[in-house]
């Protein structure tokens, strides 16, 4: 009696979070990789022919090529700078003013950004008026103006990349420095009484204390770098050589309605993620043992 | 106990399943409608059917999406399609034909009346395979129309051409009067390069004439063909020319194309010609309210280039489909055939009309008028082929040759890029 009772909990404990996770998570996840295994209108088998495309294509090879330059470019900068900002800032008098127009941008959306940095990019000829704060910066220094968003293939997509930075390099300062506020004062002062200096003090005290906090942001960033979509749509759409796996995908589904294609695409992204999924989720275990 | 268990577990399917259905559906009384219009445009819409609204007291419900194919797309897929749906090009029609989605109007509408107050045009755009009639034409824009400013030729003494070679006379003129004869701007958001498409097509329709349009745009040749080389050459002529285009080719790229005719109308000048569509009127109207149309801004149609082609006229057209057969959807469809509707929205729009019947008097001016004119009497129309062609060409492929090529990449990788797309794509 007692048993049948528990069961009944446990199902109405569990069973909506068991059908919300199968509902939305593993259905659709089991689904795009049957669909892209199939043609363009999910009718027919097509074998391995979407991941072909997907390996061999020019587009996408480029696309891979741009999302590797996100990733190692984006994570760095996000952050480094954010750990540089949490500690210098940590010093200053202004440190609220600052941090708060540091992290700002993050309650812009990443479309809103878009569009608020393509104003910035924008280029007119030399003989009229600027529009783009850039390239009036340029002119003052004597320059010509240049098409930030179009001159291929590291201008604009260093252009794009800057944006994401502008973004999220806010958020890492944020959680890095509550990191660098929790070191335990002792270590730091046995340090000093110790005679270490300001770099030694950093390398073998700070930073090995602040490496958990480091990495979980920098999993965090690459994660969410591997998806980079918003901010290439509204800027370049992925033109110009500036396409990234996420934008290809939405534009083989939506404006070319190839299913099988975007699936691949999508199945390949899934894919991407999950080694940095396993090693987020194996530290963490490490971390509780 | 099991009574709240089940209360529960109730609760969630009802959450589950009302998220499902928070789409706009119609009920009894009332006709959905899908398009692409907003601001000023839906008002025009609404206001069009509002006489429909009032006769039959049927509920019009619009949704305004400038990301339709997307909406489209998945509201098909979901088997939750809007009653009609308004539809930007051909190519999006064989869409949900291949998807078995749109209704036969032949069955819905008085035929003889239908066939006699349109063109064979505009029905031959609209017939699928089966000889049936998917949709129908409220409005069009003619694309083959270069602007100028009739002030600014006549101070400097240049006269309309009537050629080519002497459009090319005059663009060498102007460049000798220093000032940079066209005005181009393909950005245009995620559509970027939309623009460029269209010169090709002008072009192309002069230069190999409707009969090799026509096969280009159901790829019976490949894009590497002569005839679509020289096609892209000639726009390059132009477009990759710093001395031809303001701003040279950084600015054709980065301009976006409803702030392309500024230049236009600066003092002084900074261009004296820019090839855009009927639609361009509303931009300039909107930004130089000062401009009176017909005097301070008009258009001469892109001249002939080969003699024999003549002059067809390239364009696009909002054409209207039934996704849904419901008796307000057949009751809305047939009023928006009707030159009463079509009078309202092309008069508060200025967008030209297609059927026969409308009374030229409903134009707000008479620019409009005569580029209504333009269209009717045009020898040959062609519908714009890279809204004709599969998506991931038309829009694809071609948007990304047309900037690539103008940015100063070599014009046989654009054309086998293309070309390979294509391949893959029909």
């Amino acid at each position: 009696m007692i048993k049948g009772r528990q069961n009944k909990w446990a199902v109405l404990f569990v069973g909506p979070a068991l059908f919300f996770t199968v509902a939305f998570l593993l259905y659709p996840t089991v689904n795009t990789i049957i669909l892209s295994f199939m043609d363009r209108y999910s009718e027919n088998f097509v074998g391995l022919q979407n991941f072909i495309y997907v390996f061999t294509s020019q587009t996408m090879l480029t696309a891979f090529r741009n999302n590797v330059l996100w990733v190692i470019v984006f994570t760095s900068f996000t952050v480094g700078l954010g750990l540089l900002l949490a500690i210098l800032l940590d010093r200053v008098r202004y440190e609220k003013i600052a941090k708060t127009l540091i992290f700002m941008p993050m309650a812009i959306s990443f479309v809103g950004a878009g569009v608020i940095w393509k104003f910035v990019y924008a280029y007119r000829p030399p003989m009229v008026e600027q529009l783009g704060i850039l390239n009036q910066f340029v002119i003052w220094l004597g320059g010509e103006p240049i098409g930030w968003l179009i001159e291929k293939p590291w201008v604009n997509n260093l252009a794009l990349i800057f944006v994401g930075i502008w973004i999220w390099t806010g958020f890492c300062m944020v959680i890095l420095s509550a990191a660098y506020r929790g070191i335990p004062q002792e270590i730091v002062e046995a340090a000093k009484v110790d005679g270490a200096t300001e770099w030694q003090k950093f390398r073998h005290v700070v930073l090995p204390s602040m490496k958990p906090t480091i990495i979980v942001v920098a999993v965090t960033m690459i994660v969410n770098v591997l998806k980079i979509f918003d901010i290439v749509y509204v800027m370049t759409n992925g033109q110009f050589g500036t396409e990234v796996i996420a934008n290809r995908m939405y534009k083989e589904m939506f404006a070319f309605t190839n299913f099988g294609r975007a699936s691949a695409i999508a199945t390949v992204l899934f894919l991407l993620i999950i080694p940095v999924i396993i090693f987020n989720v194996k530290r963490m275990k490490e971390e509780e043992a | 106990m099991k009574k709240v268990l089940s209360v529960l577990v109730g609760l969630c399917l009802v959450m589950a399943g009302s998220t499902l259905y928070s789409d706009v559906t119609s009920a009894q009384g009332q006709v959905t409608v899908l398009g692409v219009w907003g601001g000023g445009e839906e008002e025009a819409f609404m206001e069009m059917v509002r006489p429909f609204e009032e006769e039959t007291g049927i509920e019009v419900l619009y949704e305004g999406t400038r990301d339709l194919p997307t909406v489209l797309t998945t509201r098909v897929e979901a088997g939750n399609p809007p009653d009609i749906v308004h539809l930007t090009g051909p190519g999006l029609l064989m869409d949900l034909l291949r998807r078995d989605a749109v209704v036969d109007l032949r069955d819905v509408l008085d035929m003889d009346a239908f066939t006699a107050e349109y063109d064979d045009t505009w029905l031959d755009l609209a017939r699928g395979d089966d000889d049936g009639i998917y949709g129908i034409f409220i409005s069009a824009d003619l694309k083959s129309l270069i602007w100028y400013s009739p002030p600014r030729f006549e101070e400097y003494g240049y006269e309309i051409p009537e050629t080519w070679d002497e459009l090319m006379e005059l663009s060498d003129q102007m460049v000798a009067d220093g000032i940079r004869p066209w005005s181009i701007g393909l950005e245009s958001g995620a559509a970027s390069g939309w623009p460029g498409t269209d010169w090709i097509e002008d072009i192309l329709l002069r230069t190999a004439g409707p009969g090799v349009y026509d096969e280009w745009i159901f790829h019976e040749i490949p894009w590497t063909s002569p005839e679509i080389r020289e096609a892209f050459e000639l726009f390059g002529q132009i477009a990759r020319d710093p001395n031809y285009v303001y701003g040279g080719p950084v600015a054709v790229l980065t301009m976006d194309f409803g702030d392309a005719a500024d230049p236009l109308f600066t003092d002084p000048p900074r261009a004296f010609m820019h090839r855009q569509a009927s639609f361009i009127t509303s931009f300039i109207e909107d930004r130089h309210p000062d401009l009176v149309p017909g005097e301070d801004f008009d258009f001469f149609p892109f001249p002939a280039i080969n003699p024999e082609h003549g002059n067809p006229m390239m364009g696009a057209a909002d054409m209207m489909s039934m996704t849904n057969d419901t008796p307000e959807a057949r009751a809305l469809i047939e009023y928006l055939s009707s030159a009463e509707a079509q009078e309202i929205w092309v008069g508060k729009l200025g967008k030209l009309g297609v059927n026969t019947e409308i009374d030229p008097a409903a134009y707000p001016d008479d620019l409009t008028r005569r580029m209504a004119a333009a269209l009717h009497d045009a020898p040959e129309f062609r519908f714009d082929a890279s809204d004709s062609m599969p998506a991931a060409v038309g829009s694809g492929a071609f948007w990304e040759g047309i900037l690539n090529y103008v940015g100063g990449d070599d014009l046989d990788e654009v054309l086998e890029y293309i070309e390979s797309v294509a391949q893959e794509t029909y």
